[in-house]
């Protein structure tokens, strides 16, 4: 079951943060829910350095990252 | 991030046009060492407003307005474009004004600062020894869980209001109604315009913010942000050294107080922080429809209009007891704000 983090309408660097957090307390599948671009691409970026892969999915209002490791 | 270093070309190259364009502009007729101050150049704008009344500091500087429209048009090309806000915007309004404070009593925002390193102003150095500083313990209080809460997604006429401000301010530029003042030393409109409108949209696409730039690698060790800052230095000291703008040791529209060109920026990097990003960071935000970036940027015109109002503002002469005081009651403040708005969350 992958750890859900909503970190809509959070601004910079809080929603980075918040996956850091995630990815050092050992989660190996990890779901972030957003609604703006910056994020996407800094929690991919994370994601990536971090060895995980990363899928990104978008539905109408918000754009889905999924992390696995 | 794990120490790995991977070219970020988008933010490279905004530095690097950044500071290139930094002592273009000074070469055509921005003041010394100013080729771009977001908050210089508001507090220009200020006075072109009226918020002021100190003539040779006023004028609607045009690069204010590129910045914004810029950051607007490639975000209506990338369908980017959407109103939100309402993450504790009257808070935002008076970190904006005693960022601006701060900013003053040192004499530039985060990019002067900058631009002044790279005409060999060393004194610009007290002041990002302060800013490192002051974005330091802004991080800690983000580690503490400090936050300004979520924004919303708002209707769409929100987002509107700062390109439209910023169009009007053109407006205002052109046809010169007599209640306002273009007075300050200037570049060309034409060329300030463009210069503006290029920054505010490869901004949009890097992101580029020099407070982002070292927050980042203080909490994350992550140097995206930063290879911006690096690129920026990089480029404004080799063209003001081709251009003979390259002055070690001298400074201009500066001061040598130490304590004050610290504080000054402590106060800043660490209002900064607690915002989100840098002034010129602000008014990019803005111009895609946030609208906590909005309210922040006319905190910092209002503030702008404060300092000079109260003779808080340094000069070569050194800064008066106004802006010295005004500056420790503006740490308190955030300081007071860091440790009040913790663990807040406004989910749903």
């Amino acid at each position: 079951m992958a750890k859900e983090i909503d970190v809509r309408g959070l601004s910079c660097p809080l929603p980075v943060m918040l996956v850091k957090k995630a990815i050092d307390a050992g989660e190996v599948e990890i779901k972030v829910i957003t609604n703006d671009s910056a994020a996407v691409s800094n929690v991919q970026r994370l994601g990536k350095n971090r060895g995980f892969r990363v899928e990104v999915d978008k539905d109408d209002d918000n754009i889905i990252l999924l992390l696995k490791r | 991030m794990s120490g790995k270093f991977r070219p970020a070309w988008w933010v490279i190259t905004t530095g690097a046009v950044f500071g290139v364009l930094f002592a273009l502009l000074i070469k055509l007729g921005n003041p010394p060492n100013m080729g771009v101050c977001a908050i210089c150049f508001l507090r220009d704008t200020a006075g072109a407003l009226g918020l002021h009344t100190i003539n040779k500091l006023s004028y609607i500087r045009p690069e204010i307005i590129g910045f914004i429209l810029g950051s607007t048009i490639i975000a209506l090309i990338t369908r980017e474009f959407k109103a939100t806000g309402g993450s504790s915007p009257l808070l935002r309004f008076i970190i904006g004004i005693f960022v601006t404070i701060g900013a003053l009593v040192f004499l530039g925002c985060p990019i002067r600062m900058l631009g002044r390193i790279a005409g060999g102003d060393w004194t610009a150095l007290e002041g990002l020894l302060g800013l490192v500083s002051g974005i330091y313990v802004g991080t800690q209080f983000l580690k503490a869980g400090f936050n300004l809460g979520r924004m919303q997604v708002l209707p769409g006429s929100n987002g509107w209001v700062m390109p439209v401000i910023a169009l009007g301010l053109l407006i205002l530029f052109l046809t010169r109604p007599d209640f306002i003042v273009l007075k300050g030393t200037h570049a060309p409109l034409i060329i300030s315009l463009i210069a503006g409108l290029i920054l505010g949209g490869l901004a949009n696409r890097s992101r580029f913010c020099t407070i982002g730039g070292i927050r980042d690698l203080i909490l994350m060790a992550d140097t995206y942000l930063l290879q911006g800052i690096a690129a920026l230095l990089i480029s404004a000291f080799i063209l003001n050294l081709i251009l003979g703008q390259f002055h070690p040791g001298r400074f201009f529209i500066a001061h040598t107080d130490f304590i004050w060109n610290f504080a000054g920026m402590f106060l800043a990097g660490l209002g900064l922080v607690m915002l989100g990003g840098c002034p010129f960071r602000q008014m990019v935000m803005s111009g895609y429809g946030n609208t906590d970036a909005g309210i922040t940027v006319l905190g910092m015109l209002f503030g702008a209009g404060v300092a000079h109002n109260f003779k808080l503002v340094a000069s070569p002469a050194g800064v008066p007891n106004n802006g010295k005081a005004a500056v420790i009651i503006g740490i308190i403040i955030l300081v007071v704000l860091g440790f009040t708005n913790r663990k807040f969350d406004n989910r749903g």
